[in-house]
């Protein structure tokens, strides 16, 4: 238990909890902006893994390129499926009931059709060059392409909050989630805005898909592992909360670095420890408002 | 009215029980007594869920951890103590099956809507994983395999009619408790919430009261499957297993009470007949259900109703 241990880890922590993140804020951004649950949207981040597979594994080019195929092409994927099926069932009865099972029939058909594509067995993509090494500092031994994930969520996180408060797109994302009709009468095109952040969302989960491939294996099932720990996160932090989603990815990452280290059987269980634990104390998320109690 | 009414409903019993009765003298093969076991008890399974969701309007995500437990009851019951301690196990597992759903419930019951749906799902696959992490204790992914019921259960055929007879008289208690008071209580707590506090009831200690029952009845769907298949498996844990519940539901219609019954038969069939052509059967049903969403959001049993009158055997029957 000394220093360059503890430094490891929390590197590893921060990697985990960096692409938790990239994928858990697209949902908590689908979900503040346009009180939609995408359920599928762990099938994005697949879809961003295997386009990913498919540009550097089979064409054979660019890891970069690879990193824009996966976020253009999971993002009008997601475009596409906002536009053609999940627009058709905004304001039914139950609503939230059908938006969940919506999104899990897409679960099973995206599922089914990677498998179709690309085959059922594991799939794997190489380190882009230039960060397959390490960076070494005294006995502090860290993977350098864990460093780049860490640097990316860092871009990622400082221009989404310069995007949703400083730009006039982000305003209006953000006024669709207080008020649509009144935004509607301002002359905004809501449909538009809101097939725009569906797409927006999906293609950061696809691009984290294409970021985390090099470390996990690919396989058909990966959507559903994903969603689960995003859902975990989002609930934590708060649905739609932007930065509870970032605190508890945080939360998440270390604990399970640490978990990983000290009792490698139990670690998955750690996760569902933490939300218990939040649940009971703060069942409305860490960082939401106070609830005021409906008369 | 009422005799028409009484009239209506007993033949709907009647064709259930000889449609199912029968199902042994018209079949030979085995095979095909296992698929009608198997849409057995996913009915009771499927109508156990839709209590929770087109009754009271809970989706969870997590009825597979009752189906598993029910099923490693029994499952780890027999294979350490024997087929003796079949009867036992069952009500053993129905035991675990309340307090666990109670102690869950306490948790999950106090965040509403997607936050219940997404939470059951985690702590479903929560359950799913212990049964890996366990494996000196539940065998891990073999599961338990090859074990023997106890005395005549061992038959096929007795062990069929048990498995009728159970089923039937499950629903028949829940078709009771959904027309009861009580279940007028949960429509209530579906459609406004606010306004059964306003008449001083409590929301949650009803919704914990029907995810203890819709749960204890998961339980005992599941202890029933391991008898047919002689085997659990850690699918039954599997989020999956709490998905295809919920597509059985949807696609026979969550506003009817016989809805998640026809679903099941629908969903097991086109399981059955496309399985044998190729291995892409969740990617057909997940695009038919993914219509029925969209078009037909009433399911199969709520649009005929609705096109047909004269099938409508009363205004009660609608959840």
């Amino acid at each position: 238990m000394d220093f360059a241990f503890i430094v490891t880890q929390i590197i590893s922590g921060l990697t985990m909890a960096t692409l938790l993140f990239l994928v858990a804020s697209g949902l908590t951004l689908i979900f503040g902006v346009g009180n939609v649950f995408n359920f599928a949207h762990g099938s994005f981040y697949m879809i961003g893994a295997y386009l990913g597979y498919q540009v550097v594994g089979v064409w054979e080019l660019n890891f970069w390129l690879a990193l824009v195929v996966a976020a253009v092409g999971a993002g009008l994927f997601g475009m596409l499926i906002e536009f053609l099926l999940l627009r058709r069932i905004y304001g039914r009865a139950n609503e939230g009931g059908f938006q969940i099972l919506l999104t899990y029939c897409l679960i099973l058909i995206i599922d089914d059709g990677v498998k179709l594509l690309w085959g059922a067995e594991y799939k794997s993509i190489p380190r882009p060059d230039g960060f397959s090494g390490a960076v070494v500092m005294g006995d502090i031994f860290i993977p350098a392409y864990n460093l780049l994930i860490i640097g990316i969520g860092f871009v990622v996180v400082i221009a989404s909050w310069w995007i949703l408060n400083r730009t006039r797109p982000g305003k209006i994302a953000r006024a669709t989630a207080v008020d649509r009709e009144m935004l509607g009468a301002l002359g905004v095109n809501v449909p538009l805005t809101m097939t725009v952040v569906f797409g927006v969302a999906t293609a950061l989960g696809g691009m984290t898909g294409a970021l985390a491939a090099p470390l996990r294996t690919i396989t058909p099932g990966a959507g559903i592992e994903v969603i689960i720990d995003s859902l975990i996160v989002v609930v934590m932090g708060g649905m739609g909360n932007f930065w509870g989603a970032w605190l508890a990815s945080m939360l998440l990452g270390e604990v399970n670095a640490f978990a990983v280290a000290f009792v490698p059987k139990w670690a998955s269980l750690f996760s569902f420890l933490v939300m218990v634990v939040v649940l009971i104390f703060k069942p409305e998320g860490l960082f939401a408002p106070r609830k005021v109690r409906k008369v | 009215m009422k005799t028409i009414q009484n009239y209506k409903t007993a033949l709907l019993w009647t064709v259930l029980i000889l449609s199912f009765g029968l199902v042994p003298l018209l079949m030979t093969s085995s095979y095909q007594l296992n698929v009608a076991s198997y849409i057995l008890i996913w009915s009771l399974f499927a109508i156990s869920f839709n209590m929770l969701w087109g009754v009271t309007g809970m989706l969870s995500f997590g009825q597979a951890l009752y189906f598993g437990i029910g099923g490693y009851a029994v499952g780890l019951t027999i294979h350490y103590l024997g087929s003796n301690w079949y009867f036992p196990a069952l009500a053993m597992g129905i035991v675990i099956a309340v307090v666990v759903s109670f102690l869950l419930g306490l948790l999950v019951i106090r965040v509403g809507g997607v936050y219940f749906t997404m939470l059951t799902l985690a702590f479903g696959q929560l359950a799913w994983q212990l049964m890996f992490k366990l494996y000196e204790f539940t065998g891990g992914d073999d599961g338990i395999q090859g074990f023997i019921l106890p005395g005549i259960l061992s038959n096929k055929t007795t062990y069929y009619y048990f498995v009728l007879i159970l089923v039937l008289l499950s629903i028949w208690f829940l078709k009771r408790v959904a027309y009861s008071p009580f279940g007028m209580m949960l429509r209530c707590v579906r459609q406004n919430p606010d306004r059964v506090r306003f008449l001083g009831r409590r929301v949650r200690r009803n919704q914990l009261r029907v995810y203890i029952i819709s749960s204890v009845f998961a339980t005992l769907a599941g202890a029933l499957m391991v008898g047919v298949d002689n085997s659990a498996h850690t699918d039954m844990f599997f989020w999956t297993t709490s998905g295809e519940v919920i597509l059985m539901s949807v696609l026979g219609g969550i506003s009817q009470f016989f809805g998640p019954l026809i679903g099941a038969i629908c969903i097991i069939l086109i399981e059955d007949i496309v399985g044998a052509y190729t291995e892409y059967w969740s990617l057909i049903i997940g695009t038919i259900i993914l219509l029925m969403v969209i078009v037909f959001p009433k399911g199969i049993v709520g649009e005929v109703m609705e096109k047909m009158p004269k099938f409508r055997s009363s205004e009660k029957e609608n959840i």
